[in-house]
């Protein structure tokens, strides 16, 4: 268990523990949707290093080259990555009608509000 | 020498993390998520992930930071509370850390070939790709032939967010465009005044356009396909709205046009499911579609390459659209 | 030939680093939004430029080379452009090229 085996995977959790601490503590709702971005985009650095084979190149079959990286993890993280952004815009969305309801984006002041509702 | 570039980029990713979790200005922080993005997207050209960070850098970088700056434009630029309990956060962060990290023990080794993920599917895929489908990128070939079902699901996931943005935030104060054009206003010295601006943006658009469609048909031999190549082009036309505002922008693509062309790609890329199927085959099976099952392949490929570019370049503009057409951002 | 390609691009490449680092350094210490704009550009123009010349000049004559040249053009013209946009509307914001030295800070 050398640090090169695994070095990628623990960097990959420790930025998606980031993500997680940002969503959970701070108050903003923008800040919340970036910190969600950060969670997913390091899962997608997880599933990529999971594809990486030493020696190998990028999976455009070309002559005389032997070894490939693995494709499908990449087609997979093609996929998310464009979800992400979907969610990402609906998220945006959300926040600017809140923004209209309540006239701010922080969640304590439109707990309050609400509660005085 | 591929570690040490390794490690140097993983190193900054978490730096900019870090800073993006300390510091207060909502602006700033979206600098920061844009300067993250393309750290990701050069460490996936490290890992051979090549159509991965072109995806990564044409929609993570550009869209999401054009989406938050129209936001913060709209909203507030500044947080203004504490964090909640940090001490507690920071106590299941770690834990759930720490159990993650145990979870990997197990797992293979960074770049195993004997590694159990390379040993079933993707062997087939590489070497069957270029007998049974045809195209050089084996990425192109798995992510429209292969598992073809999962992209028209993705394509549908784009459709579908257009149009919840669109039902939620619409397009304020639309009006005809008769009154918009005599509203619309810029005079010939408003533009004089960015000069420099609207010469190189002239120059540069139809460059940007092309650039577009060279990667949308081009994505058979080299990185590139439907999603980046609609994600580019519709930043064509955002450069254009930048420069001379949303009202001409929308009389260069008006809105209700953009909903036809998003449903027009959907709806190819359905339509060639279901055609193949009234031909005899499977649904999305591009075999039958002519006689020579590698030309019915690269047929299939084609259009629903297509159907996917023109799908995302119209939701994202029509995105892009509803979020700077809010009070605060109309001059 | 070859020997003489592989000194000039990697000379080109060492002062494209220099440049960047310098840049770099400059944002940080320089006093005022102007000169610090200016330290950035300095990157993004000469940094650019000499570390994609002397990518060119590693690949010889092959179709990467006429990738990065046009990427080269690219830059070339868009860069100062971006520059020109920030100076122009920071001064429209109000900002002042050159304060009085005990206004700053």
């Amino acid at each position: 268990m050398n640090i090169g085996a695994h070095y990628n995977y623990w960097v990959a959790i420790f930025l998606m523990m980031t993500g997680f601490y940002i969503v959970i503590t701070h108050g903003n709702l923008i800040k919340k949707l970036i910190g969600l971005n950060l969670f997913s985009t390091s899962v997608f650095i997880l599933y990529i290093s999971l594809a990486k084979v030493r020696g190998g190149t990028a999976p455009i079959a070309a002559p005389g080259i032997e070894v490939y990286s693995n494709p499908l993890p990449h087609v997979l993280i093609l996929t998310a990555i464009v979800v992400g952004v979907a969610t990402t815009a609906v998220g945006l969305a959300l926040v600017l009608l809140i923004y209209d309801r309540y006239g701010t984006i922080e969640e304590d002041e439109i707990r309050l509000k609400d509660d005085s509702l | 020498m591929d570690l040490i570039i390794d490690i140097t980029l993983l190193t900054f990713l978490g730096i900019t993390a870090l800073a993006i979790n300390r510091i207060d200005k909502l602006f700033c922080i979206i600098m920061l998520s844009g300067i993250y993005s393309l750290l990701c997207a050069s460490l996936f050209v490290t890992m051979d992930a090549v159509d991965v960070a072109f995806t990564e850098a044409a929609v993570g970088t550009g869209i999401v930071t054009v989406l938050l700056l129209s936001t913060i434009g709209a909203t507030d630029t500044q947080q203004r509370s504490a964090p909640h309990r940090p001490l507690l956060a920071l106590l299941m962060v770690c834990t759930t850390g720490a159990i993650l990290i145990y979870g990997t023990m197990d797992m293979p080794a960074f770049g195993d070939p004997e590694a159990p993920i390379h040993q079933h599917v993707a062997p087939r895929y590489i070497n069957e790709s270029l007998h049974e489908v045809g195209p050089p990128n084996i990425v192109t070939s798995i992510l429209a032939s292969y598992r073809g079902i999962d992209t028209l699901g993705e394509t549908v996931v784009i459709f579908t967010a257009g149009l919840s943005v669109v039902g939620l935030i619409g397009f304020r104060g639309m009006q005809k465009f008769g009154d918009r054009k005599r509203a619309a206003g810029i005079t010939r010295d408003d533009m004089d005044e960015h000069l420099v601006l609207r010469i190189i943006i002239k120059m540069f658009i139809p460059l940007i356009l092309l650039f577009a469609l060279y990667v949308q048909f081009h994505g058979d031999y080299g990185p590139g396909g439907g999603f980046q190549a609609g994600v580019i082009f519709a930043s064509g036309f955002i450069f254009y709205t930048l420069m001379y505002g949303l009202d001409k922008a929308m009389q260069v693509m008006p809105p209700r046009v953009l909903g036809y062309i998003g449903a027009l790609g959907v709806l190819i890329y359905g339509g060639v499911g279901v055609t193949t199927m009234l031909l005899g085959g499977n649904f999305l099976d591009y075999n039958v579609l002519m006689h020579e099952p590698l030309h019915g392949q690269h047929l299939g490929i084609f259009l629903i390459e297509l159907g996917i570019g023109i799908t995302v370049f119209s939701i994202m503009l029509l995105i892009f659209f509803a979020f700077s057409s809010r009070k605060g951002l109309r001059q | 030939m070859e020997i003489m390609l592989n000194w000039i691009s990697a000379l080109s490449i060492g002062m494209g680093v220099f440049l960047g680092v310098t840049g770099a350094v400059g944002i940080f210490r320089l006093p005022n939004f102007f000169t610090r704009l200016h330290a950035a550009s300095v990157t993004d123009s000469g940094c650019a430029f000499l570390i994609l010349f002397g990518l060119m000049l590693q690949s010889g004559l092959t179709i990467p080379t006429v990738k990065l040249c046009f990427i080269l053009i690219f830059f070339l013209i868009s860069s100062p452009t971006a520059t020109h946009a920030l100076a122009k509307t920071a001064l429209d914001c109000g900002a002042e090229p050159t304060p009085h030295p005990h206004e700053e800070r």
